[in-house]
């Protein structure tokens, strides 16, 4: 999470096509910045088993050559027939192109017309670099709030506050009709009730802190088996900042979204823990005027030491903010009977705890 | 490569890059015997920033150059050969499963015979199968087409009919892959390599349905006849292009790939090389498993036939929250013998999901996920017998003394009462705190029959040695009896039904150590301590209905081998079914394996 920084996204087309803008062009979030055709869905016809030849048959009797265009219902072969009569034709059951023809098997294949794919920048800011043929890479100054786990794919909206404090549970009654397309920001876990409003009344995506793991199978329909997500078509992003379960959000993290109310934001809640991690974002664009207010912080390397503040991420104390102790350097027996090394974490409360330093993480900003 | 003289050889350094860590282990030649000295590992390095998989290498190599005391990296970022002193290494070697390892799609004509025949292969060479695609898969060609351009394979095995067979089908199968235009994962200059090992006979039509934006090669069919099966010659041509393609194009492979003295092998393919190696030395039944955060893998020699599969979605972290789906949390929870919430159970699982470099720090903790590896293990295991079997499609001759037999093709070769040794790895298995946790977690989910041996690898050392086996067999097997393996005892199990309160065998042992003798009655679980190195005799005489290796109520004498943990004789029966409310019994077996003895203080 940090307030302001320079961030670039890079755009890229699956397959190899049009860049529709240039270098230092201004874009906003839902432009369309590069375009392409993917070749279209392919339909094999069995033409051999359709009329009864041999497959080695088959190219005598097609009326259509490899290139032609086809619509539906078209004669794509006829038999000789006996004596000219009783002939049984094969036809077109969708449109496209007759791509080939076989001889050996007597089957043909039809590509149906190109599909278009367009991509959009997706954030708003200026193109600081063409890949000729393959897409762009945008940059802008921006408020970066990193989630832990989201649903549904990209979209854009206004930060709008629902709940009054970083821990307030958020429920359908916070919801109002004018947060339509908004990205509405909660407090501590999202309920399914307030799930199933924020869908109803149009929302583009829901932040807070933890949502409960039974809601979110609920809203699925199905239980999430592993953390690869983004291409749900559920009609909402949802986005948790903190983890599954009854959870508040890092008071910085609300503060944050807090002070960018009204801004607009690009959102994508795409998760994915493998090899190549990632997570879903909040990117909320810096005006020139938030700019002016917003100073630049550098950012602070990822080493566990004295004083930096850490969120605990795993029971007994699971959720819990507070600062690094200290640092015992030999590694220590936990309650389970491992051996690890931990850290002594001070929390908020005042009191300390040690934990395995594997379950802690670094809060940013 | 350099050309290797085993008797020269005294220090070797081998590396396995991983998806997540990059571990590099030294072996070294002191008084006459290969030991394995250090290791270390580091992050490994192919992701961005850094995009360059030797980084994590060298990494890795320095600390345990820092452990060894001995440099094996110059001012240049070299590794240094050959050893001198107290500098370089003679060889040095590497494995690969980062980025995901090797990953194909495989077709065959039908399913259940051509298409199992190269899933065979591809597992085997170490990849991981994304799909099947076969004539008789249910799906409707546009479907199987669709399907082809949504995966991004590095490569695509074909397979397909008997030499000098119809030709038709596999044929057909190629007009469905040449179309679709398999993208591949790495960029749109990566040529999509197809390997074709079906009928001879069909090899020119397949020639004529690709065309240039492919790379074809054609090795010998994988299933000349319906009989036998012929991998080898798919598989390591697997090994060429994965070598060739895939890992040219992984960044900095060029480069590793000129260091290395032996080929890089995937990483699941050296530890199949290793267990392989094992099991034909010692004329034994192995089987071997690798549980991840992602995947588990297992392997398996009977009878000298080497079997692997990979349980995609069944692991110990990023797949944690999919183990609870397939196997359900009340299945999870019979092992465990306290009450948990389940709904907080289930947050904690996702959290696990999404964090998954968290460990277990209080021991309820630690019980849940050992109750989670039981069944993961237990899927992963199902899923390999179902894989292993005899081939499917075979006519068999019957006589009439086969009238009553209900033995068909297809049957799974995995023969638990056969099995002589089991080794488990990964770090559910390999970092838990006691061994008697390792033991019965292996012996829960495998229930191994009549007399098995169990051992855990110590540092997934496997890898390293699977490849090693292929330039200095010698050092390889030393490392592994001596530094690898980890025997943790016996498991001496009947198999059978469960009679409540009635016997179920009695046994006498007798050895330096150990000498006793006892009756067993169903249910019971009994450990004896039998050290590491110690053998003993056993005597096993079963009851009516118990078969522990001779038969129902067969007697059975046999040596048995002692470990770290000892003699686990166990009499609950096999299939090993818990009881309705199985919590008493699990907390009684955990008592006699003394599990978690911490558990009385801290719960």
């Amino acid at each position: 999470m940090t307030a302001r920084t320079t961030h670039r996204v890079r755009r890229l087309l699956p397959i190899p096509g049009e860049v529709l803008v240039k270098e230092g062009d201004v874009v906003a979030a839902q432009d369309i910045v590069a375009e392409t055709f993917m070749p279209g869905d392919i339909t094999p016809v069995n033409v051999a088993n359709i009329l009864s030849l041999p497959p080695g048959d088959v190219a005598e009797c097609m009326l259509k050559n490899a290139g032609d265009t086809l619509s539906v219902g078209d004669p794509i072969a006829r038999t000789k027939g006996i004596f000219g009569l009783l002939k049984t034709t094969c036809t077109a059951k969708v449109a496209g192109t007759l791509e080939s023809v076989s001889s050996v098997t007597g089957q043909i294949m039809i590509r149906g017309e190109p599909e278009p794919v367009r991509v959009q920048a997706y954030l708003s800011g200026t193109v600081t670099k063409v890949l000729p043929g393959e897409g762009v890479e945008i940059e802008t100054d921006l408020s970066f709030i990193q989630g832990i786990f989201g649903i549904g794919g990209e979209t854009y909206g206004r930060i709008v506050m629902a709940c009054e404090s970083h821990d307030q549970e958020f429920d359908a009654d916070l919801i109002k009709p004018v947060m339509e397309d908004c990205v509405i920001v909660g407090g501590a876990r999202m309920t399914g009730k307030a799930i199933a409003r924020a869908l109803d009344i149009g929302a583009a995506a829901i932040v807070t802190g933890g949502l409960d793991d039974e809601d979110l199978r609920d809203f699925l329909g199905y239980d999430l088996g592993v953390a690869i997500t983004g291409s749900e078509k559920v009609g909402i992003t949802l986005i948790i900042t903190e983890g599954f379960g009854e959870i508040a959000m890092a008071e910085r993290t609300f503060e944050l979204l807090g002070s960018r109310a009204g801004a607009d934001a690009s959102v994508n809640g795409a998760t994915q823990i493998r090899a190549g991690v990632m997570r879903p974002e909040i990117l909320i664009p810096l005006t020139a005027e938030s700019r002016a207010k917003t100073p630049a912080k550098g950012r602070q390397d990822g080493q566990l030491t004295r004083g930096r503040p850490v969120r605990i991420i795993r029971d007994p104390f699971f959720g819990l903010i507070g600062t690094v102790g200290e640092l015992p350097p030999e590694p220590q027996v936990l309650g389970s009977g491992s051996r690890a090394r931990v850290l002594e974490v001070k929390l908020d409360s005042g009191d300390s705890v040690v934990i395995p330093r594997a379950n802690v993480e670094l809060i940013e900003g | 490569m350099t050309t290797i003289n085993p008797d020269a050889i005294k220090v070797i350094l081998a590396t396995d890059c991983g998806s997540t860590t990059t571990k590099a282990i030294l072996i070294e030649l002191i008084d006459g015997h290969y030991r394995q000295t250090h290791r270390g590992e580091a992050p490994t390095s192919v992701e961005e920033p850094f995009a360059d998989v030797t980084i994590g290498v060298i990494n890795a190599v320095t600390e345990v150059a820092e452990l060894a005391g001995r440099r094996l990296v110059d001012k240049n970022g070299r590794i240094i050969q050959p050893a001198k002193g107290d500098t370089g290494c003679d060889i040095y070697i590497s494995t690969s499963s980062a980025g995901g390892g090797l990953q194909m799609l495989v077709a065959g004509v039908v399913r259940q015979m051509t298409g199992e025949s190269a899933k065979r292969a591809a597992l085997g060479a170490g990849a991981i199968v994304m799909d099947i695609i076969a004539s008789n898969d249910q799906r409707r060609p546009h479907d199987q087409i669709q399907r082809i351009r949504e995966l991004r394979p590095d490569m695509i095995l074909i397979s397909g009919g008997t030499d000098g067979g119809t030709t038709t089908h596999v044929v057909q199968i190629a007009e469905l892959i040449a179309p679709a235009k398999p993208q591949p994962r790495f960029g749109s200059d990566y040529c999509m390599p197809i390997i074709f090992a079906g009928n001879n006979k069909a090899a020119p039509l397949i020639e004529a349905v690709f065309d240039e934006s492919v790379d074809l090669a054609i090795v010998d069919n994988l299933r000349p006849v319906l009989e036998r099966e012929n991998l080898g010659p798919a598989r390591d041509k697997i090994h060429d292009v994965f070598l060739e393609h895939v890992m040219a194009h992984a960044p900095g492979y060029d480069k590793l790939m000129s260091w290395v003295d032996a080929p890089i092998m995937p990483t699941p393919a050296a530890v199949g090389n290793i267990l392989q190696t094992i099991a034909q030395q010692q004329s034994i039944n192995a089987v071997g498993v690798d549980i991840g955060g992602a995947t588990t893998d297992i392997f398996s020699v009977f009878g000298g036939t080497f079997n692997r599969t990979v349980s995609a979605n069944l692991g110990m972290s990023y797949s944690i929250s999919n183990v609870c789906t397939e196997a359900t949390l009340p299945s999870i929870l019979r092992w465990v013998h306290f009450d948990m919430d389940e709904r907080e159970l289930r947050n904690r699982v996702k959290n696990k999901m999404i964090r998954p470099t968290t460990i277990p720090q209080t021991i309820e903790a630690l019980i849940f996920e050992q109750a989670v590896a039981r069944e993961a293990l237990r899927l992963a295991y199902q899923q390999h017998k179902e894989f292993a079997t005899t081939l499917k499609g075979v006519q068999q001759q019957r006589t009439v003394g086969d009238t009553f037999s209900q033995e068909s093709s297809g049957q799974s070769i995995v023969d638990n009462m056969t099995l002589d040794l089991l080794v488990g790895s990964g770090g559910v298995l390999s970092h838990a705190p006691r061994m008697n946790q390792t033991a019965l977690m292996l012996v829960d989910a495998f229930q191994p029959e009549g007399i098995t041996r169990l051992a855990k690898d110590s540092i997934f050392m496997m890898p390293h040695l699977g490849v090693l086996a292929q330039v200095h067999p010698k050092a390889a097997m030393e490392v592994f009896e001596r530094d690898c393996l980890i025997y943790l005892g016996t498991c001496v199990a009947a198999a059978g039904s469960i009679r409540p309160d009635r016997l179920c065998f009695a046994y006498s042992i007798t050895g330096d150590t150990l000498n006793e003798s006892g009756e067993m009655n169903w249910g019971d679980l009994r450990l004896l301590a039998l050290g590491v190195d110690e053998t003993a005799e056993i005597t096993i005489e079963p009851a009516r209905g118990c078969d522990v290796g001779a038969g129902p109520g067969k007697r059975v004498q046999k040596t048995i081998h002692g470990g770290t943990v000892g003699i686990i004789l166990d009499a609950r029966g096999r299939p090993l079914v818990l009881p309705e409310s199985p919590r008493e019994s699990v907390a009684r077996w955990v008592e006699t394996l003394d599990l978690y003895p911490q558990m009385a203080e801290v719960v």
